[in-house]
């Protein structure tokens, strides 16, 4: 009988951030009490199988505020989330159900504002919007609306992701530049007094993975869309789960200078922010150019570069070297990012 | 000026380090403090230490206000905003610091109202906009902060804001050195001075270093150029037998220091007769408290706290890393029962405090020549 592993006496906001605390209690928790097979690594979706029929499926909720934001809103980012962890999971997403948890005393345009946000997007990724539920709770309990989509999909062919399968050689791919959501979602709420011209990153990563894996399909290892916790967060996952290290190059990151110099102003590092429309991928070394150029040909893949390599040692974690030779470890996040003071 | 890129240049960087290898004397063992937690992050994040000859050893001063305060500060001010309607504001830096019963964060789940704020004046506009409730800052910072919150008393004061005050805890850089200097547990050549701080008292408070205790000091920017040139400045001074004090940091600080910030204190403060720092005991005249002019926006004097003294865990050796005396990985708690997610004390949560600098950049680095060599 599986045992729970998870000790914390109560659920914090650090449960939720997408770090250690999270990871925490789903493999603590979650896994243990749910899944049959819960020494299996937690991948973004579950691949299925029918007596011979493979489907992918995934579900992920949203909760952003604010609602609307420079680049989307909430209804785009729920169709695109779980699309993307369909993608990355190696697998075309088909269709959608979606629920909607509203606030009494949400005005109504603001929700018709989201839906026909979320049937655009959902018009944009080639998914169908198969159904849906709606609660409604009193007013103050859910921060206008809460949204949880359900995804399934289609395996796309020959494409095999399981960080048991990296090797050290392998090399890091990141399809665009980081930070972009997080920042624009930070300087949207207001509390600073910041401006930038930032937008979210908010698209569906759908296309740039097809293209990938059609020209390096059998060299792709291993897949992750960066959201919550950031590049760090899923490049610490990997690490934990493939026993191997994960050596990050600093002057190959992709960063935008306004989210560079926003992040430098509140002391935060883009590798920890959340990303909506961008993914990692590992991929055996002889099939990195092929996987490189078909992302650089692909449109909205113009960015995409080799952050990285994975390498024996230090088993288990992420090092970025510096643009003097020097190193520095990155770890996973614990909670918020919390702007420094000093 | 871009002042992040050109004080980042990797070819300056470079000729610099080199600078450093050629002065230092193969046959001396150097030991240089940083004072304060922001260097110390600096030299972590940018893999400085890296540069450096296996001779020049960077020794992690005090000069992290979060990490130095008493747990039990911590728990007073807490126990303030346990009274219903008051809202306990601080600083990002301030919400994972544990007090004997939790952090601040861990109180906000428990239904206290904290909000993060990213200056007082912030906590001064919730007070004036929630006027039902009363806001409580709580302080914190050396000479650095302390001016903004002496600005946002006078205008609490003139502008009659009533449902605001303050829960001081800011200290002085001075006293801190001073203990470090007096401690016999400390030898040190030099002395990398605190760059924030500086702006604001200047240059003038560290000569007696020079003059009596003959070490240098070289009053340091951030950038990693900055730090790389002020140790380069204090391994001159030493090959040549010299002692004074410099200022690398030009751009940003001035000699004088900043005479409209040093008259809002004097205004607004006066030095406790005794303060007790974690590690370094009771210093006298090495803290702030709110003078009697202003005592109404004084949250000491408008709430009862019970002030009481709480000692830190018995394993825990967060003294003794304040000090210098021993490097974080050394204290037998590190990455064992204190962690960035379970801290016993705050030098491992706080942005400025060295076990988290160590901890996050720094103690997992094994077998790393390979690595990166293959990388790279």
């Amino acid at each position: 009988m599986p045992q729970v592993r998870f000790r914390e006496p109560q659920i914090e906001m650090a449960h939720g951030a997408g770090g250690k605390a999270s990871r925490r209690l789903v493999e603590g928790l979650f896994a243990p009490l749910l899944f049959s097979c819960s020494s299996e690594p937690l991948g973004d979706a579950a691949h299925l199988d029918f007596s011979g029929t493979r489907i992918a499926i995934t579900t992920d909720s949203f909760v952003v505020k604010p609602l609307s934001f420079p680049g989307g809103s909430i209804g785009e980012l729920a169709v695109n989330g779980t699309v993307n962890d369909l993608a990355v999971s190696g697998a075309k997403a088909e269709a959608l159900v979606v629920t909607y948890v509203l606030e009494a005393g949400l005005p109504t345009p603001v929700l018709e504002a989201e839906v026909r946000a979320m049937g655009k997007a959902a018009r944009d990724a080639g998914v169908t919007i198969a159904g849906g539920d709606t609660k409604v709770v009193e007013h103050g309990k859910a921060d206008f609306m809460y949204i949880t989509t359900t995804g399934i999909g289609r395996p796309l062919h020959a494409v095999r992701v399981d960080p048991r399968s990296v090797r050290s050689g392998d090399k890091v791919l990141l399809s665009g530049p980081i930070g972009d959501h997080g920042i624009t979602i930070l300087l949207a709420r207001g509390e600073l007094d910041l401006e930038a011209d930032l937008r979210s990153d908010t698209r569906s990563v759908l296309p740039l993975v097809e293209a990938m894996t059609k020209a390096a399909g059998p060299g792709v290892r291993w897949m992750r869309d960066p959201t919550r916790g950031g590049v760090a967060t899923s490049l610490n996952e990997l690490a934990r789960d493939c026993g191997l290290a994960i050596v990050l190059t600093e002057e190959q990151l992709p960063v935008r200078g306004a989210v560079r110099g926003a992040c430098e102003l509140l002391g935060l590092d883009p590798l920890h922010i959340a990303n909506e429309g961008q993914f990692l991928a590992v991929v055996a070394p002889e099939y990195a150019d092929a996987a490189l150029n078909a992302l650089n040909l692909c449109p909205g893949g113009e960015e995409a570069r080799v952050i990285g390599q994975v390498c024996e040692q230090p088993a288990g974690a992420v090092l970025v070297t510096t643009l003097y030779g020097g190193s520095r470890i990155v770890d996973m996040l614990v909670g918020d990012p919390l702007p420094r003071i000093c | 000026m871009k002042f992040v890129d050109e004080f980042r240049e990797p070819e300056v960087i470079t000729k610099t380090a080199e600078e450093i290898r050629r002065l230092a004397d193969p046959k001396r063992h150097y030991r240089i403090m940083e004072v304060c937690g922001g260097h110390t992050h600096a030299i972590y994040r940018f893999g400085l230490k890296d540069l450096l000859p296996s001779n020049i050893e960077l020794i992690h001063g005090p000069g992290c206000p979060v990490c130095v305060l008493p747990m039990g500060r911590i728990d007073d001010g807490l126990e303030i905003a346990q009274q219903p309607d008051v809202i306990f504001a601080a600083f990002g830096d301030m919400m994972r610091v544990p007090g004997t019963q939790g952090s601040p964060l861990e109180h906000k789940a428990r239904g206290m109202d904290v909000r993060i704020v990213y200056s007082p004046s912030d906590a001064l506009k919730l007070a004036q906009s929630n006027p039902e409730k009363h806001v409580m800052f709580f302080a914190i910072g050396f000479e650095t902060t302390a001016p903004s919150t002496a600005l946002t008393l006078v205008r609490a004061k003139a502008d009659s804001v009533h449902n605001f005050s303050v829960f001081c805890n800011h200290v002085t850089i001075i006293p801190a050195i001073r203990a470090i200097l007096d401690s016999p547990d400390m030898r040190l050549d030099a002395f990398i001075g605190p760059g924030h701080v500086s702006t604001v008292i200047g240059c003038r408070p560290y000569e007696w270093i020079a003059v009596n205790e003959k070490k240098p000091v070289a009053v340091s920017g951030f950038e990693p150029l900055d730090i790389l040139q002020s140790i380069v400045m204090v391994l001159r001074q030493l090959r040549k037998g010299e002692a004074k004090i410099e200022n690398q940091y030009k751009r940003v600080v001035p000699w004088e220091g900043n005479r409209a910030a040093l008259r809002a204190m004097a205004e607004v403060f006066e030095l406790r007769p005794y303060f007790e720092w974690r590690g370094l005991g009771f210093i006298s005249q090495s803290a702030l408290r709110i003078t009697d002019s202003y005592a109404e926006w004084d949250a000491e004097q408008r709430f009862q706290v019970a002030g009481v003294r709480v000692t830190d865990p018995k394993a825990a050796q967060c003294g003794e890393v304040l000090k210098g005396v021993l490097k974080p990985h050394q204290c037998k708690l590190f990455a064992k029962e204190c962690t960035p997610e379970h801290p016993v004390g705050a030098l491992m949560v706080s942005s400025e405090g060295s076990c988290a600098a160590y901890f996050n950049y720094e103690h997992r680095k094994t077998a790393m020549v390979s690595s990166i060599a293959s990388v790279v």
